[in-house]
């Protein structure tokens, strides 16, 4: 559904690197995740897909049409939500989505079917203005938007950043439900916990892509014991392994630390050298890494 | 332990609606102390309060020893104040966001530049001290910014929403600052949409609908509400939420 060959891009007359020398494919009706953090390139990839911005070098593919010949043909098969939001702050919601109907030559009741589910939850303000709504609604409007000329493939650009976990599950729900529908959606986010609920994940840094990946094979090939350390003042412990010579590598994780240890070091040898500093209740178990344990040994080993 | 921040019953209105509804809790000398909330709950009207920017309806508060009525220079001098959108001036250089922000809080020459020293080997970033800010990566703002807001030696620091957008290493080097500010004695106020960020707290405050809806440690809340994770008591909170902004 979308590929991507040798694709480039820098700005400016330094040529500052944004996306280099990228390629990947997202396959008909899968969710398909850009993970890294801001400055990686993903709204670049975002905006040479969405025909917004040339490549400099390499060529791209959208629903069969070629991102500089064909943009007229990508740019009604698509539908696009930037990070910064889209809406026109001083349009009701109602107003909104007919402005965004009536350009791509639809109208509302055409496609209201495909929005039915999310735009009943912001239906009872329809007469507020888009600036007057909160984060969650905004959002919801946001993807209504982007949806009501019954595009092919979806293009979601960090839909989530700044919004409470709460309305990060809705929004993720809803996406589920589009795939249902025979969606492709190409997704970003900064969140790690969400990179699980794709199919499969890039995960990017610096515009280059350290790997690609479903959720389930990217942990597998974590590829090393890896330990959770608790039982103890956190700040302490932490200090205390990152000094300590056996130690690959330490950092906190929540309510405990995440440790892994060099070769013919065990967690035995390491609970030992803890009681000898004084960590008398100190519990270092196995655990299953996740994506964020494995962006963290993705960004070391880079 | 030495309490820095009290409020009692503090409450703000604007006109029917209650951003903030008698907010009571007290925050310990070098404590760090995550403000937690769904959007709209009322936490940037709490903070605004608290930093001497927004007049409360009622109740009492006092930050730094001082009153949040009448004493708001006072607490605008002895609080640090960051946040993701707004801190440091992108057209001027690394030197220059310090000397400016070391100078409006009225720190004398010698020890503008002593600090501007001590701050850039602290960060390693003397390299960097003649470039502009606009010109660095996202986390070294983060990092100079946070450092920046301590210049004047607060007795607290108020982070909003710190680390949005950075990658896991970055994120969890910043939070390896506040670890050291709040070693030091300074107390950290902080705001944050990434759970794990709560547990890194001693004590979490959750608001929903502009009441405290739960204040413990991370540890027992999620012993009381019966949760794996913050993630879920967060969740569970906040889910009950009828407003939102």
């Amino acid at each position: 559904m979308i590929t991507l060959n040798n694709i480039t891009k820098t700005y400016g007359k330094e040529k500052t690197m944004a996306v280099d020398d990228i390629s990947f494919s997202v396959n008909k009706g899968e969710i398909f995740g850009l993970i890294g953090p801001d400055g990686a390139g993903k709204s670049s990839i975002f905006r040479m897909l969405t025909t917004l911005l040339v490549p400099d070098s390499g060529t791209a593919v959208v629903n069969g049409f070629d991102v500089v010949k064909d943009y007229k043909q990508i740019r009604n098969s698509i539908g696009y939500m930037p990070g910064r939001f889209s809406l026109y702050q001083d349009l009701t919601i109602e107003e909104n989505l007919n402005f965004f109907a009536t350009v791509f030559n639809t109208t509302v009741e055409e496609n209201y079917h495909l929005i039915k589910d999310i735009y009943i939850q912001i239906e009872p303000f329809k007469n507020r203005r888009a600036g007057k709504l909160s984060g969650g609604m905004k959002q919801k409007l946001a993807l209504c938007c982007a949806l009501i000329h019954k595009p092919e493939v979806l293009f979601l650009d960090e839909p989530t950043t700044g919004v409470d976990v709460v309305s990060r599950k809705e929004f993720w729900d809803m996406l589920k439900n589009l795939k249902k529908m025979g969606l492709t959606i190409m997704v970003s986010t900064p969140y790690m916990d969400e990179a699980a609920l794709c199919d499969r994940i890039a995960l990017i840094q610096l515009g280059k892509i350290l790997s690609i990946n479903t959720p389930e094979k990217l942990v597998a090939g974590y590829g090393e014991t890896l330990y959770t350390v608790t039982g103890g003042n956190m700040y302490q412990l932490l200090n205390l392994l990152r000094s300590y010579a056996p130690t690959e590598s330490c950092f906190a994780f929540g309510d405990s630390l995440h440790l892994t240890l060099k070769k013919g070091t065990s967690k035995q040898i390491a609970t030992a050298f803890l009681e000898q500093q004084g960590f008398n209740k100190v519990i270092i178990q196995e655990t299953t890494p996740g994506i964020e344990d494995c962006f963290i040994k993705l960004l070391k080993s880079n | 332990m030495e309490t820095v921040i009290s409020t009692d019953k503090l409450t703000k209105r604007f006109g029917d609606f209650i951003a903030a509804h008698e907010l009571s809790f007290e925050v310990g000398k070098g404590e760090i102390f995550g403000f937690l909330g769904a959007n709209g709950a009322g936490k940037t009207t709490a903070m605004r309060m608290l930093c001497g920017l927004l007049m409360p309806s009622s109740g009492k508060a006092s930050v730094a020893g001082f009153d949040v009525y009448t004493e708001t220079e006072k607490i605008k001098r002895n609080i640090g104040y960051m946040s993701q959108k707004f801190s440091l001036y992108e057209d001027l250089t690394v030197a220059e966001n310090i000397r400016f922000y070391a100078g409006i809080y009225g720190l004398s020459f010698s020890d503008i530049k002593r600090k501007t020293d001590e701050l850039l080997s602290k960060l390693g970033m003397q390299g960097e001290a003649k470039k502009l800010v606009s010109a660095l990566p996202l986390g070294w703002k983060q990092k100079l910014a946070f450092s920046v807001s301590l210049v004047h030696e607060p007795r607290i620091v108020f982070l909003d929403e710190p680390t949005g957008g950075v990658d896991p290493v970055t994120r969890r080097q910043f939070w390896d600052l506040i670890y050291y500010a709040a070693n030091s004695g300074v107390t950290v106020f902080v705001t944050t949409h990434y759970m794990d960020e709560a547990e890194y707290c001693d004590r979490v405050s959750i608001m929903v609908d502009g009441v405290i809806a739960a204040l413990d440690s991370p540890g027992n809340l999620k012993k009381q509400m019966n949760a794996p994770d913050m993630e879920d008591v967060f969740y569970q909170l906040a889910r009950k939420a009828k407003r939102s902004e």
